[in-house]
């Protein structure tokens, strides 16, 4: 494969090699059909020189890395800075990035053919990818420098971004971005491995390289799609039905009209939405609407209703078969001890700090978006059926997005095709800002599904694993959307089952099967997917098999995955770091349980110390990670993910639930649906394991560990096991 | 029309008396770095100092500042900062705070306002001015090491 095809993926693409290259100052922009640089700043700056998709260098030396991946918080722009600037020698002072606009061709996702943001793919798939393209954008610099200098390229030592040559010559890519633009291609000397090997690297993996984006986010001026104005633009806030799958019967606007700054109100086939100067009219006037809602299509079921269906599923075999070794039955019938455990897991909202938001400005022959776009070759041609635009004519432009946890990324579009019908309905006569308060974020679906699990394990005479046969039932994220066909297969959604399915435990005779439900509750990946509750039943499980086996729980897990040198690693290093004793027994009223688990190709062990306070409750004093994920770019940026899962996965095992009575959503805010606050937040510690293999997931894998780890700590202090998330309001007595 | 001491200057805004001071800010005014995370002063997105004290402007009336001087992210950090603001950005720079960074300048102008109170808080003192303030980053724990921080460079 050329360098070229590395950096485009392999994309087919219908442009020459000089095409790549001669962007400078604007001039060359026509020979990059297709690709329009964003921000309009970037154009307006002038001078700047687009080396191929991925980097610019201006006239001052700066160098922009265009990044593909929407930044929510998991920090691609450091992470794809860091690989730019690694290839290119350069000084971190001298990076700068800008999100790159909607265009699969340039700017898919390697592990999804398709541009968007998830499955803590960011950094896997684009480490070879953005290597090579600061790789060959370092060449033709050099070459450009080689010419102007008449020495040879390879006499030219790159450091901190200043070029030099044992003659005394000195320059700075600015000065050379130019003329290297100008070369007739080929430029660089083709090479079969463009990228620095791995012992000569001065920024990956090292300490001390700093967020590229503290300085916007420390001092208000980080742009999030709620911080959009443009000229002319409309608030919109929208009326949406009490239950999911509602329509608008009719509506009565008098009261909201009459609301100072409301300018325009419209039905859409979401509801009514109510436009206005600002947001607090927009606010106001929605609530001063009166709508009759048609239910009589709506799914007006309660989750305890919803959670029996599922509990009842499991209870008997007939599932969809997702893994089947060897003979679960005999294996059981056969065993020294059989343990039966139930799990439930409750509706989980993504509860983004930025509620959703989206801005759009439609125009008969093209629509402009901004917002934190995360999936972007799905909303392309949504907002373009939504509005009857092509799609190459319905541009993306993505800023900030504070926090999304998977809820940005739809396969419906839910919240950019509620914008784009809303700028129909105006037929564009004003810009649009969809805005989505507390209150509509939390009721407005799009869960992590609930599930209910049933396992049944056994041991032999030597206290190891014989039998494992496991049941899940509950709802498919892939179930009714576009994306169905490629994701269910023979009636199995994987993504209800992973993290189970493929057990890395070395159980002999193994089923799972899975039940998918319908229900009329929308439902999403949410922050390590299937991982959030597979991961609680499978760890919860093998410590109790463990326990029966009168194993220490870290010895028992190890003994059982040998041939997992990964998990191996992980578990031994969270062991060693917390300082783990087999068989030591906690002091009263404490607790401390290890769970490991793998996801997004990563592996991470926790052990959780946890204190049983006097009134029965449960605090969470120290959580110890020990993770393989591959090459570590940015080690601060690992730490903050894992810091980052442990408490997300906390707040959700501690109290978090969307529960629904007669199909309506009885949560709102953040007191009825209260994240993780900093008085629950443990001491976090996090280490990684040595690895010189490619970088895998880090945004997700963090999470899955810590509900069982913290259920195995509870049951260490308490002898009752965690079975059924979140705790809530139970309390507990030391053993 | 009601007038308002923001960041120093004074503003008038044509807005009813019972406008959330946070709307006044963002729309009105154009400071977008106080954020709109609930509404209903539950998460501390909206958090502004009031007259020194950290108040949720999302529950703030216009109406209500009367002569009260206005702090923003904008003015704690900006060319006038004071002396809290810049070690909590300076803090907050060191240690790699942020994550998406949405809930970071209510979380700043809390960390700031509890440093004016409190030279030396404990990580009690800390959980206690700040558990307002909702992260879904979780990055809590970075930011108890940085208000220590802020404190140490206030001392310095």
């Amino acid at each position: 494969m050329s360098i070229q095809d590395r950096i485009r993926g392999g994309a087919p693409l219908d442009l020459n090699r000089r095409g790549f290259l001669a962007i400078a100052g604007g001039a060359g922009v026509g020979l990059m059909v297709g690709f329009r640089p964003f921000p309009a700043e970037a154009e307006a700056a002038g001078g700047l020189v687009q080396f191929n998709p991925f980097v610019k260098v201006a006239p001052d030396g700066a160098i922009t890395v265009v990044v593909k991946h929407l930044d929510m918080g998991q920090g691609p722009t450091t992470g794809l800075a860091t690989l730019i600037a690694e290839e290119m020698d350069a000084d971190w002072s001298q990076m700068r990035t800008e999100f790159a606009p909607a265009d699969a061709k340039l700017y898919a996702n390697l592990a999804f053919k398709a541009q968007g943001t998830g499955g803590s793919t960011a950094m896997a798939n684009s480490w070879e990818q953005y290597r090579t393209a600061g790789a060959e954008a370092r060449a033709a610099l050099v070459k450009a420098a080689a010419d102007k200098w008449q020495v040879a390229q390879g006499e030219i030592v790159v450091d901190k971004g200043v070029l030099s040559h044992p003659s005394g010559k000195r320059g700075t890519y600015g000065e050379f971005a130019e003329a290297a633009a100008k070369q007739p291609a080929p430029i660089g000397a083709p090479q079969e491995t463009p990228y620095k090997d791995a012992a000569k690297f001065k920024l990956i993996g090292k300490e001390g390289l700093h967020r590229i984006d503290n300085d916007p986010k420390t001092d208000g001026t980080a742009i999030y799609t709620q911080d959009v104005k443009l000229p002319g633009m409309l608030v919109a806030a929208v009326a949406h039905p009490p239950q999911f799958g509602g329509k608008v019967k009719s509506f009565d606007d008098a009261e909201a009209k009459k609301v100072k700054g409301v300018e325009k109100i419209v039905q859409i086939p979401q509801g009514v939405a109510v436009l206005a100067k600002n947001t607090w009219a927009a606010f106001k006037g929605r609530d001063a609407l009166k709508v009759e809602w048609d239910l009589s299509g709506a799914e007006s079921r309660g989750s305890e209703e919803l959670l029996k269906l599922a509990k009842e599923a499991v209870s008997k075999p007939g599932g969809a078969v997702a893994t089947a070794r060897g003979d679960v039955a005999g294996a059981l019938k056969g065993a020294a001890k059989v343990i039966e455990a139930d799990f439930t897991f409750p509706y989980l909202a993504h509860a983004p700090m930025e509620p959703l938001n989206c801005v759009i400005d439609l125009k008969p022959d093209g629509a402009r978006l901004i917002y934190g776009a995360q999936f972007q070759s799905i909303d392309q041609p949504t907002v373009a059926a939504v509005t009857g635009l092509k799609p190459e004519q319905v541009k993306i432009e993505t800023v900030w997005a504070g926090g999304s946890f998977g809820r940005r990324a739809v396969p419906t579009a839910d919240y950019v095709a509620e914008a784009a019908a809303i700028a129909k309905a105006i037929n564009g006569s004003n810009p649009v800002k969809l805005v989505w308060t507390r209150e509509d974020d939390t009721k407005g679906g799009y869960y992590r599904p609930f599930y209910a699990h049933k396992v049944r394990a056994a041991i032999g005479a030597d206290g190891m694993p014989v039998a494992w046969e496991h049941h899940v039932a509950g709802q498919s994220i892939f179930a009714g959307t576009a994306l169905e066909a490629m994701a269910v297969k023979d009636g199995v959604d994987e993504t209800s089952v992973e993290g189970a399915s493929n057990l890395a435990y070395a159980v002999p005779n193994l089923k799972v099967e899975l039940t998918t439900l319908k229900v009329g509750v929308p439902v999403l990946w949410w922050r390590s997917v299937g991982h959030t509750h597979t991961a609680h039943v499978v760890e919860s499980v093998i410590d109790e098999l463990a326990h029966a086996a009168g194993k220490d729980p870290v010895e028992y897990r190890l003994a059982l995955l040998k041939d997992k040198p990964r998990h191996t690693a992980a578990l031994k290093l969270a062991a060693e770091k917390a300082g783990w004793t087999p068989g030591a027994k906690p002091e009263k009223g404490k607790g401390r349980g290890v769970a490991v688990h793998e996801s997004f190709n990563t592996v991470v062990a926790q052990v959780v110390d946890v204190t049983i306070t006097k009134n029965g409750g449960v605090k969470v004093d120290r959580v110890v990670a020990g993770v393989d994920c591959g090459t570590v770019i940015n080690p601060d940026v690992v730490r903050a993910q894992v810091e980052g899962g442990v408490g997300f996965g906390l707040g959700a095992a501690l109290r978090d639930a969307i529960t629904l009575e007669d199909g309506v959503v009885q949560q709102a805010n953040f007191d009825t649906y209260e994240p993780l606050r900093m008085s629950d937040m443990p001491k976090v510690e996090v280490y990684t394991v040595p690895s010189d293999a490619k970088p895998t997931g880090i945004g997700e894998p963090g999470v899955p560990p810590l509900a069982p780890a913290l259920a195995n700590a509870i049951f260490s202090a308490t002898g009752k096991r965690v079975r059924d998330l979140p705790l809530g309001d139970q309390k507990f007595t030391t053993a | 029309m009601i007038k308002l001491k923001i960041n120093g200057e004074e503003r008038s805004v044509d807005v009813d008396a019972d406008t959330p001071l946070l709307w006044v800010i963002r729309d009105e005014i154009g400071l977008t770095g106080t954020k709109f995370g609930c509404g209903q002063a539950l998460c501390g997105a909206c958090t502004v100092h009031m007259d020194g004290q950290p108040v949720r402007s999302c529950q703030t009336m216009a109406g209500d500042v009367g002569d009260a001087q206005i702090v923003t992210i904008e003015g704690l950090v900006g060319a006038n900062a004071t002396p809290e603001g810049k070690a909590v950005q300076a803090a907050w720079r060191a240690l790699d705070v942020v994550q998406c960074g949405y809930c970071q300048s209510g979380q700043m102008m809390s960390a700031a306002a509890l440093l004016t109170e409190n030279k030396k808080p404990s990580d009690d003192d800390i959980n206690a001015a700040l558990n307002g303030n909702v992260c879904r980053c979780a990055t809590y724990q970075r930011i108890r090491a940085a208000v220590h921080d802020a404190a140490r460079r206030l001392e310095a």
